[in-house]
C-alpha cells in the first residue's frame, strides 16, 4: 500500500534515475543511487555550512576565523537559520528515502554488542548477518534524525527571539533552548568525525559509494554480507573464500 | 588636555585572558536617580536621547494613554512608561517610569553574550555595546532582565541606552538628565544618589503619606546604576513592568563558562580518536588482500 509520501520519494527517485548516471564496472555493485547521493551531499553541505557558521556564534574567541567565509561575525548568524533550515529539509528528504533500510533489527543490537571489538581488535569481515546498513550506520541516522528536530524546534525558538514568547517565559525558553541546541550540535559534530573517518580513510573503497554509485564486489562482501547475499545470491562467505584462493594461485 | 579622563574597563564580553588595563585607575561609580514621583511625563528625555545619540525618527504609537511607544526599540532607548493605576480606594494614580537600560552591576546581557568584546562594563558601572563586535545573536535580549537590548534587522545588531558614555567619558551628565525639568532625573555617584533617594523615600513615607515608597535597587543582580524612587516600592510591576526580583538564567554561567569549553573539548577528541585509531588499529580493507611482504 503506497502511500502519498511514498509516491513522492518514488518519484524523485525516477527524476534522478533518468537523469544521473551510475558508473557500475564488472565486479562491483550499485550501492548508491542518484536520488541518494544528491540528498546526501546537499545534506553535507548545509550540515557543514551550518556547522562553520555556528562555531562562531558558539565561541567566537576560539572560532571566530571561521566567519570571514560568511562575510562576517553578524552576517554569519543571520545566515546560520537558513542553512539550518535547509540541512532539514534535505535530510528530511533521505529520512523518507532510507526509513525502511534503516529500520532497527536484532541483528543490529548484537552488532552495537561487539562496537568495542569492532573498534580496538576489528575482524577483517563483517558477521554474516550485517546488511545494507550496519548497526552502527544505523545509531547514527537515528542520531541525527532526532538531533534535527532539536535543532530544528530550538533554533526555530532562537531565530525568532525571546520577546516572542513574552517578557519572563521567553527568557527561559530562549537559555533552554540555547544549551539544547549546542549539545545537540555536539553530538552531531563527534558523529561526523567518525562518519568521514569510516568513510574515507577507515574503509576503503566506500567513498566512491556516494560519489559514483558503485563498489567492488570484495567491498560488499566484507562489510555488508548480508546484502551482498541479497542482491547476488551468492554466499558471502563462499565468494571470499573463491577470490582469496584465486589470489594465492595467481592470476591466470 | 590634562583634564581629559577616559573610561576605565572591568568586564569585556566571552574574553579569554586578562582585561587591559583593569585596575589601573579606581572610579567613582556613577548612577543615574530617577523620581517616580516628580516626573509629570513631559519626554524630554526622550528627545534628549534621540538627539544627543543622532537616531532616526521611530513611529509611535498612540495607544490612548501618554506612552510614546509599547516599548524602547533599538533606535529608542528611553522611553517613559506610563500606568494608569487604580487603587484599593477607587482612586486613580498615574505612575510614570522613564524606562532605560538599568546599567546593572551583574550585567545578564554581558554574561549571556558570546562575542569578544561585544558588550563591556566600565569601571564606573555603565554597560555599553561596541557595535562592531556584535554577531547579532540576540542572547543579550534573554540575557537581560529588563528586556532593553533591542535588534536591528538592517544592520544585524542590538542597540541600546549607552548612559551616555561618551558625555560621562568628559565629565558631563547624561543627555536624558540635562534636559529633565522637574529635577526629578539626577546624576552622580552611587553613593550620593542612594542617599538622596533614600531620604527622598523618607520624605514620602512621612510626609506624604506612602508608607510604602521606597529604593528600587535589586540586589539579586548586584544593584544597578539606575535606581528608581517609587510610591510603592513593593509593587514594582506597576511601574510598567519592572521586575520585582530580576534574574539571571543560570545556564548562561554554568553553559558558558564550564561546560562550552569542556564538552567542546570533548567533541574534538573525536578527530583526535579517529586519527589515532588510523595509526594503532589501522584501516579495514575489502578482502581478500594481497598476501603481506615478509619482512
Amino acid at each position: 500500500m503506497a502511500t502519498a509520501v511514498d509516491r513522492f520519494d518514488d518519484k524523485g527517485r525516477g527524476l534522478f534515475d533518468r537523469i544521473g548516471t551510475n558508473d557500475v564496472y564488472q565486479g562491483e555493485l550499485l550501492r548508491h543511487r542518484p536520488y541518494t547521493r544528491v540528498l546526501h551531499w546537499m545534506v553535507a553541505l548545509f550540515f557543514f555550512l551550518a556547522l562553520f557558521s555556528g562555531f562562531g556564534i558558539y565561541l567566537p574567541w576560539l572560532f571566530r576565523w571561521f566567519t570571514p567565509i560568511f562575510g562576517g561575525g553578524a552576517l554569519a548568524r543571520s545566515m546560520h537559520p537558513w542553512f539550518g533550515v535547509a540541512f532539514c529539509f534535505f535530510f528530511g528528504l533521505q529520512v523518507l528515502n532510507w526509513l525502511e533500510a534503516m529500520r532497527w533489527t536484532k541483528v543490529d543490537s548484537e552488532w552495537i554488542r561487539g562496537l568495542r571489538n569492532q573498534v580496538l581488535k576489528p575482524e577483517k569481515l563483517e558477521p554474516p548477518e550485517t546488511g545494507f546498513f550496519n548497526g552502527g550506520q544505523k545509531v547514527q541516522f537515528w542520531e541525527i534524525l532526532i538531533g534535527s528536530v532539536v535543532f530544528l524546534v530550538t533554533g526555530i525558538i532562537l531565530w525568532v527571539g525571546a520577546p516572542t514568547f513574552g517578557p519572563t517565559l521567553g527568557r527561559i525558553i530562549v537559555a533552554i533552548s540555547y544549551v539544547l541546541h549546542d549539545i545537540s550540535a555536539l553530538i552531531m559534530l563527534f558523529g561526523i568525525f567518525i562518519h568521514l573517518y569510516l568513510s574515507t580513510f577507515g574503509e576503503p573503497g566506500t567513498f566512491h559509494s556516494m560519489t559514483r554509485g558503485s563498489v567492488s564486489e570484495a567491498w560488499a562482501w566484507t562489510f555488508h554480507p548480508a546484502w551482498y547475499k541479497q542482491v547476488t545470491s551468492r554466499d558471502p562467505r563462499q565468494a571470499h573464500e573463491e577470490a582469496r584462493r584465486q589470489m594465492e594461485t595467481g592470476p591466470r | 588636555m590634562s583634564d581629559r579622563r577616559t573610561l576605565q574597563i572591568k568586564q569585556i564580553s566571552a574574553h579569554p585572558g586578562p582585561i587591559p588595563g583593569e585596575g589601573v585607575q579606581r572610579d567613582l561609580e556613577v548612577c543615574k536617580l530617577v523620581d517616580t514621583t516628580t516626573c509629570i511625563g513631559c519626554k524630554a528625555c526622550e528627545v534628549a536621547c534621540v538627539e544627543w545619540n543622532d537616531m532616526p525618527f521611530t513611529p509611535t504609537t498612540f495607544d490612548n494613554t501618554y506612552q510614546t511607544m509599547p516599548e524602547t526599540a533599538w533606535s529608542f532607548w528611553n522611553l517613559i512608561k506610563f500606568n494608569e493605576h487604580e487603587r484599593e480606594d477607587g482612586t486613580i494614580q498615574w505612575l510614570m517610569r522613564k524606562d532605560q537600560c538599568m546599567h546593572c552591576a551583574d550585567p545578564g546581557c554581558l554574561r549571556a553574550c558570546p562575542a569578544d568584546g561585544a558588550i563591556v562594563q566600565y569601571s564606573n558601572g555603565i554597560v555599553d555595546f561596541n557595535q562592531e563586535n556584535c554577531i547579532g545573536c540576540e542572547f543579550c535580549v534573554s540575557g537581560c532582565p529588563f528586556n532593553i537590548p533591542k535588534f536591528n534587522q538592517t544592520t544585524k545588531k542590538v542597540y541600546k541606552c549607552t548612559l551616555c558614555s561618551d558625555r560621562v567619558g568628559q565629565g558631563l551628565e547624561p543627555a536624558c538628565i540635562k534636559a529633565c525639568p522637574t529635577g526629578c532625573l539626577k546624576f552622580g555617584s552611587k553613593e550620593d544618589m542612594k542617599f538622596i533617594a533614600e531620604e527622598r523615600s523618607k520624605q514620602l513615607r512621612e510626609h506624604f503619606g506612602y508608607k510604602d515608597a521606597g529604593v528600587y535597587d535589586p540586589q539579586s543582580i548586584g544593584g544597578t546604576h539606575v535606581i528608581y524612587v517609587l510610591h510603592d516600592a513593593t509593587r514594582p510591576e506597576l511601574y510598567g513592568g519592572l521586575p520585582k526580583d530580576p534574574q539571571i538564567p543560570w545556564s548562561y554561567t554554568v553553559w558558558k563558562w564550564l561546560a562550552k569549553p569542556v564538552l567542546g573539548t570533548l567533541a574534538l577528541f573525536g578527530l583526535l580518536g579517529v586519527c589515532l585509531h588510523y595509526v594503532t588499529v589501522g584501516p579495514r580493507k575489502p578482502q581478500p588482500e594481497p598476501p603481506r611482504k615478509e619482512r
